[in-house]
């Protein structure tokens, strides 16, 4: 199976933009992948066509609306195989999504001296929710470590968990690593403790096929921005049993099945979870996106950015000076780096200027750069739409900024 | 402080300076050049209170009034951002609380930095501004009462 990037690019105008009159290189794909026109097309279709308030309309513009949200809820559900698409809840992304577990799950079965488990290499918005969840409950955070390389020691996860322990939240892929995390093992271990799991898929649904039932994972997170999608708009999936027996987290109009001012009850699923006016046009591109993906094909898109990573990773490691964290075995096409004696935002801000969108900082991963005692790194992310020759503009970028801060490059 | 510049003249220079790059690498290597010169600041200013939050790198901005003058030094972790820090000392340094305060700070405009700082650099380079103002602010402050 192969991809031909450079038609794909076409899809992708801003991929044609100039950046200070040179040509954009978009290595930024980790923080936010861009939309193609089919996406966006679909998105102008229906606000020219068929914008309306969706489930409450009794006219023809609004079954419009609420049939194309509604398909795209299957369409998630077929993306992720979920046994109903009642499990689909829409989210405005990975983050609410967290925080609706962490305070309506946690809200149900979480009770002081009880315990949650995070990885060390969480993105802040699968530690941060935990930690508010733990100071209301009087619970503990416990954290399972990684390895220098940036591997999950779940050896050590017979340790963590004990019978205090209520749920366990862990990325499928490091945002600021790139490691992919055994995540089934991972799930069938805390099963066997009767621990359910949280999988947040942020930074693996745009790169690998995700099937929450052969996985059996309990819930699962993700964003439509980082899949090819719009901003704005996300998944929480969560098993049945569970979402039945969670309270609704926020209260407002759709989530409801009957008012009174003595007593309310409370909508069916998905419904109870998505109290409001749903983002149902963003939700209706992020249907489109998954068509876009899958009519691509994620096994060769995942094939095409292994491929990348192979090519970048060699030539990276062939710069003296420079180190890569996070060199697991199982990587996905992310490269975080450090040039010794080159700040992570010098070095950034001069790739910028040469038209290379690199992301710097911590990633919102702090402990994971205080695990390896810097400050934070430079992080390039590929891509299908991604090419050799724009690694190579890459590596001509460092090679240049390294002879501007008189660094040995060669 | 009779003979000094005033802030308005260094900033003159600066843009005059800056109008005879040829292209962003000059300027930028200039802006290297110029943050690997400044002496920075000893270990013992680089404290928390002297952290000027808003920006990734670290910027450390120490200042005390001396003959009526503020005397200011700086330092970061990030050499192009040492460079800027070390533009606005030679703006700021040796200048009265209250020429501080009042200062209208044009050259960043003029000579294309903030163009080219996106909007959490600019946050950065706005939040060092911002706190040399305080510092003005708060020796006028102090000299008047
Ligand atoms: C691993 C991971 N989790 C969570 C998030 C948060 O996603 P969002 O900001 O879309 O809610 C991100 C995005 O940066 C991420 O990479």
């Amino acid at each position: 199976m192969s991809l031909d990037p450079i038609k794909l690019r076409q899809d992708f105008p801003i991929l044609s933009e100039k950046i200070y009159g040179k040509p954009l290189v978009y290595f930024d794909n980790a923080a936010t992948t861009q939309t193609p026109t089919q996406v966006t097309d679909v998105m102008v279709e229906y606000y020219n066509k068929y914008n309306s308030n969706i489930h409450r309309g009794v006219h023809y513009l609004s079954n419009k609306s609420t049939e194309g949200a509604e398909n795209a809820r299957i369409k998630v559900q077929k993306f992720i195989n979920a046994a109903h698409s009642h499990e689909v809840i829409f989210t405005a992304g990975t983050t609410e999504s967290v925080n609706l577990v962490a305070n309506s799950f946690g809200e149900c079965y979480i009770s002081e001296g009880d315990e949650v488990i995070v990885s060390e290499m969480e993105h802040h918005s699968n530690i941060v929710p935990w930690q508010m969840l733990c100071q209301r409950k009087k619970a503990s955070l416990k954290v399972l470590p990684f390895n220098d390389n940036g591997e999950l020691m779940i050896e050590k996860l017979d340790e963590l968990i004990t019978d205090r322990t209520k749920i366990l939240a862990v990325n499928h892929i490091s945002n600021s690593l790139g490691t992919i995390n055994p995540i089934k093992e991972i799930i069938d271990f805390a099963h066997s403790k009767n621990v359910p799991v949280l999988i947040d898929a942020a930074q693996s649904i745009q790169h690998k096929k995700i099937d929450v039932q052969a996985l059996d994972a309990d819930f699962l997170a993700f964003s439509g921005h980082k899949l090819y999608g719009p901003t704005g708009v996300g998944v929480l999936y969560g098993k049945e049993k569970f979402l039945n027996e969670m309270p609704p987290w926020q209260g407002g109009g759709e989530m409801i099945q009957e008012v009174t001012f003595e007593k309310t009850t409370y909508n069916e699923l998905p419904f109870k979870f998505e109290a409001g006016t749903p983002n149902y046009i963003d939700i209706i591109g992020l249907g489109a996106a998954i068509d876009y993906v899958e009519a691509i094909g994620l096994d060769a898109i995942d094939a095409y950015e292994q491929e990348l990573l192979a090519y970048a990773t060699e030539k990276f490691n062939a710069i003296p000076n420079l180190k890569i964290y996070g060199t697991a075995k199982n990587k996905t096409s992310v490269i975080s780096f450090l040039v010794e004696g080159i700040h992570f935002y010098d070095m950034g801000m001069l790739l910028d200027q040469m038209g290379i969108a690199v992301r710097t900082g911590t990633h919102c991963t702090e402990p994971v750069m205080q695990h390896f005692g810097i400050e934070g790194t430079v992080r390039a992310s590929f891509a299908f739409y991604n090419t050799k020759e724009e690694i190579d503009a890459l590596l001509a970028g460092i090679e240049k900024v390294c002879k501007m801060f008189g660094v040995k490059h060669a | 402080m009779i003979g000094e510049m005033t802030i308005n003249e260094i900033q003159e220079g600066i843009i005059e300076e800056f109008a005879g790059f040829e292209d962003w690498m000059d300027k930028y290597a200039y802006l290297i050049e110029l943050g690997t010169d400044l002496s920075g600041l000893e270990a013992q200013y680089q404290t928390d209170q002297n952290l000027i939050k808003g920006c990734q790198s670290k910027v450390w901005f120490n200042a005390k009034l001396e003959d009526g003058v503020v005397k200011l030094e700086a330092d970061s972790d990030a050499i192009i951002v040492k460079g800027i820090a070390a533009l606005l000392i030679r703006v700021f340094n040796n200048q009265t609380p209250e020429a501080i305060m009042n200062a209208d700070l044009k050259f960043i405009d003029e000579i294309g930095l903030k163009q080219h700082l996106s909007p959490t650099r600019s946050n950065g380079l706005v939040s060092m501004v911002k706190q040399i103002k305080m510092y003005g602010l708060a020796f006028n402050h102090k000299a008047n009462n």
